[in-house]
């Protein structure tokens, strides 16, 4: 890794998210431990590690081979897979009475936007809490830092009314469209300032002062030098910005009623309500195939995510 | 990440070719600028005929006031800070503050099913759904239409005069004509109208019941629906006089008054028959809080799921901790080989998107065909008992987030210097020793801030609860609280459960909600001293 990196990913030295971000994994030179020796320092770890793994997994298997499993009911799925095909799959994509692709693209196209929204907005005032002086600005940032504690759907009632109102107005953004809802999740927008400040702060100001002496203004300043630089923490923020939008239930099952507006949340929700035994095979399908972006953005993004955590974000 | 090279021009030196950059930078921000204002004043513009058509003056006041702070804020060169707050600040506004400020208004009223609509409304719905049908009443050719759902609504009636072959648009609220351009008609019936989707008689039918009780208010008295494709206007046998507050029926000549029943009240006549079983939103003071609090039944509801709610959060916090720091100290050990591995495998119920975690296990805990059940050779009925249920709400928990708790550890255990377990070690420290004495304290000063961040989490974690269990088990009497709501599935299902929508009760309840949650909030400030550090 380069020193560039050393700058962007971590707040600082002696932060303890400084090591987290890069697992040492270099071997220790030692002496090979065997036999009993090893069992007793190593061994055993490696056991503890399994029964975790085995807890963590099985549900995970439980979802796959219910997927594949072709009779798709809950009495004729176990753990171990006894027959595979893709027959809930075919059932998944293809019965027009649940639009399943169709949900999956609301969810991704809701997340998307409220992602690149949240990211913005919280990048634009991080960046005027941490560079600018003014009236004002420790007032607004301990305000953000305490609304961030009260979640938003405990307003659910008034935001349902509100929308009411709003759609008799605007049919468009009315309840039950995706606009609608999206807006709705905007109110997050400042809910990662602080943690894009903490790594605002650690560019030294030096950068932006050889900027302006070099004739740009704030705005270049921003866009060209300090947002590139913090990259990596726009990704992590990003990332639990989209898992936050992509895993919201609550305002989305109030809002999204009809079945081509439904985000996949709400729509799996249905089809395993409608019918908790039979539709368990097309449901794995359908978790399954939308676990699995989410999942490997996670593992891709490992290594940031345990600097974004511990600097104070807890995934929605 | 690492394939871009950042700008930097620091370690350049002065930028040979500064102007450019400039002059690049200042024409794409004032493009930008210009864009963005056009399209926030076009929006105010494009939306005020509408407002200003409905009488909505608080919304148009509040769409004017975003536009005009734009305006202040971009147009100038001043306010530099405000210029990278307001998009951000407006959205929170709009979308959190105002709404919690109406969820605290709204807990001071009666909303709800039944009471959504003002006095004069309901008492206008109540005379024009008096009417009846002389046998020389005009008729119209009838067209429903809606700008809503085709299933809800709300309706507009298109209508053709019989007589005259006249155009009118009806609602609830009034008649209005309209001009014989403005829609479509075919066959003395309109087929088409902008901004409408008309309705086929299929969804007419489908939506009788709403449909049929439409009653448009006219001067003399009111136009409804006759079957699908028609209306009459018919007088109305109601009046209402103002002055006294009374609705008579000139039939027989019975008064009715506003009675109060509950936290509503209805035209009722002397005899105790009520007019109509409409109320409309009234101003209840803090009747709800009062009622929260002093009504047995609901006291005892509100105190035991609150218990429960802290008991959640508790143990789900205490389980997911204990679980990720064991795993934590236990695979930390530069000796052990795959451990990159193992953590990959570690973070998947965490990488899970959590609704398909918790319906997933919802399954798990079905009594005769579930997972655990079948797998652990029990027979526990998880969902039927209060304690069975808490436990599968808690194993869920833990499933769900020791991964959190395990990336954490891990990474607190790998930022406490080695020098200092080395020096314990020398000191004759046993294993368990230096961990208790040494690696424990320093681990929690980093950790502390996110049990408190993960308990204030959970206190609303309203999908571990409404995905697994739905608040499940209910006792027969008590369809309102289960053995595991917490605070805020209980809130959601007052509000918008199949009870009936109890909204300024439920809202009264958010509002206690917030003052907990603002409880435990004050907590984390003092556990993390964040307060403290602000610079």
């Amino acid at each position: 890794m380069t020193d560039k990196t050393d700058l962007t990913v971590e707040p600082g030295a002696g932060t303890p998210t400084s090591r987290a971000a890069r697992p040492s994994t270099e071997p220790i030179p030692e002496v090979k431990l065997t036999g009993a020796r090893w069992w007793r320092e190593v061994g055993w770890r490696h056991l503890v590690g399994l029964v975790a793994v085995l807890f963590a997994l099985f549900p995970v298997v439980y979802i796959i081979s219910a997927a594949f499993n072709p009779l798709g009911t809950v009495v004729a799925t176990g753990l171990i897979p006894t027959a595979f095909s893709l027959e809930n799959f075919d059932k998944l994509l293809t019965d027009p009475g649940r639009p399943y692709l169709r949900w999956l693209g609301n969810t991704l196209l809701v997340a998307l936007v409220v992602t690149v929204v949240q990211v913005f907005c919280s990048a634009l005032a991080a960046y005027a809490f941490s560079r600018f002086r003014f009236w004002g600005r420790r007032g607004g940032l301990l305000t953000l830092l305490l609304i961030q504690l009260f979640p938003q759907f405990l307003a659910a009632i008034a935001i349902f009314s509100m929308f009411t109102t709003i759609g008799e107005v605007i049919p468009r953004l009315g309840l039950n469209t995706l606009a609608a809802y999206t807006l709705v999740l905007f109110g997050g927008a400042l809910g990662q300032v602080w943690l894009i400040k903490g790594f605002f702060d650690s560019v030294p100001k030096d950068l932006d002062e050889a900027a302006v002496m070099d004739g740009a203004g704030h705005a270049t300043v921003f866009f060209k030098i300090i947002l590139p630089l913090v990259r990596p923490i726009l990704a992590v923020t990003g990332l639990l910005a989209f898992v936050g939008a992509f895993n919201e239930f609550l305002l989305a099952s109030i809002f999204l009623r009809g079945e081509r507006v439904k985000t996949v949340a709400v729509g799996l929700y249905g089809l395993i309500d409608q019918d908790r035994s039979n539709n368990l095979g097309v449901f794995a399908a359908g978790a399954l195939i939308t676990a699995i972006p989410v999942v490997v953005l996670f593992q891709y993004l490992q290594r940031f995510i345990a600097g974004g955590i511990t600097a104070g974000a807890v995934k929605g | 990440m690492a394939t871009t090279t950042p700008t930097r021009p620091a370690a350049q030196g002065p930028d040979p070719h500064p102007t450019p950059v400039r002059r690049a930078g200042t024409t794409t921000a004032l493009i930008a600028k210009v864009l963005g204002l056009g399209l926030v004043l076009g929006l105010a513009i494009a939306i005020s005929p509408t407002l200003i058509g409905q009488s909505r003056w608080g919304f148009l006041a509040i769409v004017w006031a975003i536009a005009v702070l734009a305006l202040a804020t971009y147009a100038g060169r001043r306010a530099l800070p405000a210029k990278y707050i307001l998009p951000g600040t407006l959205l929170l506004l709009l979308f959190v503050i105002y709404p919690v400020v109406m969820t605290a208004k709204a807990s001071t009223t009666n909303f709800g099913d039944g009471t959504r609509q003002s006095k004069e409304e309901t008492i206008a719905q109540i005379v024009a759904s008096s009417v009846v049908q002389s046998p020389d009443a005009p008729r119209y050719t009838m067209t429903v239409a809606t700008e809503g759902s085709v299933t809800e609504g709300p309706f507009t009636l298109f209508l053709v005069s019989q007589q005259d072959q006249s155009l009118y648009k009806g609602t609830v609220d009034g008649l209005e004509p309209i001009a014989a351009g403005d829609v479509t008609v075919t066959n003395n019936a309109v087929t088409a109208a902008p901004g409408y989707t008309i309705l086929t008689p299929q969804q007419v039918n489908a939506a009788n019941a709403t449909i049929k009780d439409l009653a448009v208010p006219t001067e003399t008295g009111a136009i409804r629906p006759l079957g699908i494709r028609q209306a009459f206007e018919g007088t109305t046998t109601l009046r209402y006089d103002e002055a006294t507050d009374t609705i008579t029926d000139t039939r027989d000549g019975t008064q009715y008054t506003p009675v109060t029943s509950g936290d509503r009240e209805f035209f009722t006549s002397a005899d105790g028959r009520r007019v109509s079983d409409q109320s409309w939103l009234a101003n209840v003071g803090l009747d709800n809080y009062q009622r929260a609090l002093t009504d047995s039944t609901i006291r005892q509801d509100f105190i035991r799921i609150f218990i429960w709610t802290v008991l959640f959060a508790t143990l789900s916090v205490g389980t997911t901790f204990l679980v990720g720091l064991l795993l934590a100290t236990t695979l930390n050990d530069s000796r052990m080989k795959g451990q990159r591995l193992y953590r990959s495998l570690l973070l998947l119920p965490y990488a899970m998107p959590g609704f398909i975690s918790l319906l997933v296990w919802s399954g798990f805990f079905n009594k005769d065909f579930g997972l655990i059940n079948s797998l652990t050779g029990l027979d526990i009925g998880w969902f039927t008992s209060t304690f069975w249920a808490r436990t599968a709400v808690v194993l869920t928990n833990l499933w769900m987030g020791f991964p959190y708790m395990f990336i954490v550890c891990t990474g607190a255990l790998q930022a406490i210097p080695s020098d200092l377990k080395e020096a314990a070690a020398i000191d004759g420290a046993s294993g368990f020793t230096q961990f208790r004495k040494i690696t424990f304290p320093l681990l929690l000063v980093t950790v502390a801030p996110l049990l408190v961040a993960s308990f204030a989490f959970n206190f609303n974690n309203f999908n571990a609860i409404a995905l697994l269990t739905e608040g499940a088990p209910f006792a027969p009497d008590n369809p309102e609280a289960g053995g595991t709501d917490i605070l805020i599935s209980y809130t959601i299902r007052l509000a918008f459960g199949a009870g009936g929508a109890q909204l300024g009760f439920a809202s009264a309840i958010s509002v206690l909600l917030f003052v907990l949650t603002g409880v435990i909030a004050a907590i984390q400030f003092r556990a993390t001293r964040t307060l403290e550090d602000v610079n």
